[in-house]
């Protein structure tokens, strides 16, 4: 599904992502944790062709495509979505608006006919039901006033519709209280696939208690500097991060 | 520059999809203007003595007048002598009966521009005036609105028909010494739609004129007038395109509405004239005067423009609330790109008690065009409890735009309540890589945020055409991302 190969990617010259090896496929779900500022949030927007970020080395091959040459919606109509730490609002266009629009990309691109409008209403309706929203979120503009956690949500109820092959979850679970956190992993549960992959930046355990993933990674400073399995979030979440940087180089990455 | 702002820049780089000529023979006045030039028009359209005379009047008068330049916008001089003050299709004899005897081209023109002429083929429920040039050349439904008593004829036509109504109103509202313009239009005004809704009729049908200037070196001068009766209703649209051409052309117009007691009147504009090449050649210099009064009580104007294209735009539809409890509406949008210059608001004149206004402007500007809002609000000192909302948010797209705003107040009764706001944004880089991330493409993305940033203005217009305004913000702006 997606193979990341010594990748260091860089803003304003400061080199941010330096050599990120990861190799995902299809039906995992990966956890991504680390300290602040590890670069978690880049690699996200790397692999999603935001702009501002200068890939210095390294690949990125995903379903056997270049995924570095190809544009930002070029990618998501090939299947990667990206849910963001940050939802952006976009004052006076309605959420259902912004849904059939991106629905609609993902189907023309698949060679397959717009959706329509009835249709497209019964699908919404049932995965609004996925992530327990009312409808009235359908009608107000995307992100605009939404709480925190609204906007998390409404990432995720994309994420249904879309159906993409592999999803970032960026920070997915900050800002969400606790029915909340249970109401969204319920729904990224239903969602795991056998040709669906996940990949979920977080920083706390309680996530990974609902969403159980097969690998966890430690991002610091712009590598990968630790894998495991569930396990590995546990000692995280004891100890902190020190430890792995306590750890002698070569033996951590 | 990064990758996001030059795919603004090159949405903006659009292709102006009614840029085309149509091969017909013409009938054109040479170019120049004096009173024979006056006369001559008078004599061909074989108006009454009275509009002969007014015209000369007018003509008199703008020859004292020195061009405005208050306006944010610039131009070269324009010389009047190089104008040819008319231009119509030729045709057999006094002008088309029915479709049947409209010259084919002229029906192929109005399919290609989206407009067919063809009553069955036509939306149901809106009758269509096509002014090509200087003349009329097809009106259709007329005799379903007579039905109701309702008059929609091009001016000229009214002009022999009810030549009372037209004296009683013409000039009433703008009166020819207003401004350079209308003096200009008054003088040699060649066309434009004539409505009369008597007392009581709510019009059945949406009533739309479609502009379309064909010949070169040739100025438009459109003029039209629209009475609403004692408790009637009209909606009125109307749409605008020019070939592409390298010289500046000249859409002069004078509209002037009058709602009597109780009657309502929506004017919607779809304003889409050549605007120009990239580098600012040619486009159309539309310098328009466009007025309504309300004078009846409780009487309500509503003016909804969606402004794309002109190289300059000079307009600013006013109301002059002289009802008590009268009620004027001005929704705009208004979008420059490349080279193009607006400067567009609007003139709420309170004079009658608890009259009430609200204005929304929403300027978006790409490329390296500017754009303004200049509005004024003024209450009389006999507009007891007079009410203004005003709400004018820009968006710009780059870095080599402007966008200005000159608000002007003028309040001489205390009891008024004048409210202001203004926003100045940017369609930012988060929100492209937002819809970008969610599959749509730059164009899409751009048009979709546009959309939203103008949907108080789109909510405004008739149905059938808010998806064409919609279309076309998208397409002005497209080049601008890419
Ligand atoms: N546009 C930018 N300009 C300058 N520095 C940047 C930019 N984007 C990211 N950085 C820096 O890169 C580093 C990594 O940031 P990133 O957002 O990827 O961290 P993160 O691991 O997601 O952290 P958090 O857990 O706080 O979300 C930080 O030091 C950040 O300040
Ligand atoms: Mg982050």
């Amino acid at each position: 599904m997606l193979e990341i190969k010594n990748l260091h990617a860089s803003v304003d010259g400061k080199e941010i992502l330096r050599g990120i090896n990861l190799t995902v496929n299809p039906g995992e779900v990966h956890a991504i944790m680390g300290p602040n500022g590890a670069g978690k949030s880049t690699l996200s927007n790397v692999l999603a062709g935001r702009d501002g970020y200068e890939v210095t080395q390294g690949e990125v091959i995903y379903k056997g495509e270049n995924l570095l040459e190809l544009e930002p919606e070029e990618r998501a109509q090939r299947g990667v979505f990206l849910a963001f730490q940050y939802p952006v609002e976009i004052p006076g266009v309605s959420n259902v608006y912004l849904l059939k629009a991106a629905l609609n990309a993902v189907r023309k691109y698949q060679g397959q006919d717009e959706v329509d409008a009835i249709d497209f209403l019964t699908l919404v309706r049932d995965k609004m039901k996925l992530v327990k929203m009312d409808e009235q979120f359908l009608h107000r503009n995307v992100n605009e006033g939404f709480s925190g956690g609204e906007k998390k949500r409404n990432e995720i109820l994309q994420m249904a519709v879309l159906e993409p092959a592999l999803a970032i979850l960026d920070e997915t679970d900050s800002g969400l209280d606790i029915d909340a956190l249970r109401i969204v992993s319920e729904g990224v549960n239903a969602l795991r696939a056998a040709d669906r992959s996940i990949v979920m930046i977080t920083h706390y355990q309680r996530l990974l208690d609902h969403i159980v993933p097969d690998f966890v990674h430690v991002l610091s400073q712009g590598q990968i500097v630790k894998s495991g399995d569930k396990e590995l979030a546990k000692e995280l979440e004891k100890s902190g991060y020190s430890w792995i940087h306590d750890a002698p180089e070569g033996q951590t990455a | 520059m990064t990758d996001q702002s030059q795919q603004l820049e090159s949405i903006t780089q659009r292709e102006y999809k009614a840029g085309f000529v149509t091969d017909i023979e013409a009938d054109s006045l040479p170019p120049g203007l004096n009173e024979d030039v006056i006369r001559e028009i008078s004599r061909i359209k074989g108006e009454p003595e009275f509009m002969l005379e007014y015209r000369l009047k007018a003509y008199r008068h703008w020859l004292t007048m020195d061009t405005p330049e208050w306006a944010h916008v610039h131009y070269p001089p324009i010389d009047y002598q190089e104008i040819s003050y008319y231009s119509a299709p030729k045709k057999k004899d006094d002008g088309p009966k029915s479709l049947d005897e409209v010259d084919p081209e002229l029906l192929k023109t109005y399919e290609k521009l989206g407009v067919p002429l063809d009553e069955r083929a036509r939306l149901a429920g809106v009758a269509v005036d096509a002014v090509f040039d200087s003349v009329s050349v097809a009106n259709t439904f007329q005799d379903k609105l007579a039905e109701e008593g309702i008059i929609f004829m091009p001016i000229s036509k009214a002009l022999k028909e009810h030549p009372d109504l037209v004296e009683k109103y013409l000039g009433s509202v703008v009166p020819y010494k207003d401004n350079f313009y209308a003096a200009l239009n008054s003088a040699v005004f060649s066309d434009g739609s004539f409505v009369y809704i008597p007392k009581g009729v709510r019009c059945p049908m949406e009533l739309s004129t479609y502009f379309r200037i064909n010949a070169a070196n040739t100025g438009q001068f459109e003029r039209t007038l629209i009475i609403a009766d004692d408790d009637s209703y009209v909606s009125y649209l109307e749409g605008c395109t020019a070939p592409m051409r390298d010289e500046n052309q000249l859409h002069a117009a004078v509209v002037e509405l009058v709602a009597m007691d109780r009657a309502e009147i929506k004017y919607s504009t779809v304003q889409n004239w050549y605007p120009g090449d990239e580098n600012g050649k040619g486009g159309i210099y539309n310098f328009v005067t466009k007025r309504a009064a309300c004078r009846g009580v409780s009487s309500k104007v509503s003016w909804t423009q969606v402004e794309t294209g002109s190289a300059i735009t000079w307009k600013y539809p006013s109301v002059v609330l002289q009802g008590d409890n009268s009620v004027g509406e001005f929704y705009s949008v208004a979008v420059t790109n490349n080279m193009q210059q607006a400067d567009t608001g609007t003139k709420m004149i309170h004079l009658g008690k608890n009259t009430s206004s609200t204005i929304i402007s929403k300027g978006i500007s790409a490329g390296r065009s500017q754009n303004a809002y200049r509005g004024l609000v003024r209450v009389g000192p006999n507009a007891e409890n007079a009410r203004n909302y005003t709400e004018c948010d820009s968006l710009l797209m780059g870095d080599k735009c402007g966008a200005h705003t000159f608000p002007y107040i003028e309040v001489k009764n205390p009891t008024a309540k004048v409210e202001h706001e203004a926003s100045t944004s940017k369609i930012s880089e988060d929100q492209l890589f937002y819809c970008k991330q969610r599959g749509l493409d730059a164009e899409d993305a751009v048009s979709m945020i546009v959309n939203g940033f103008c949907k108080q203005v789109i909510r405004e217009l008739p149905m059938e055409f808010a998806v064409e305004a919609q279309n076309l913000l998208g397409l002005s702006l497209e080049g601008s991302v890419g």
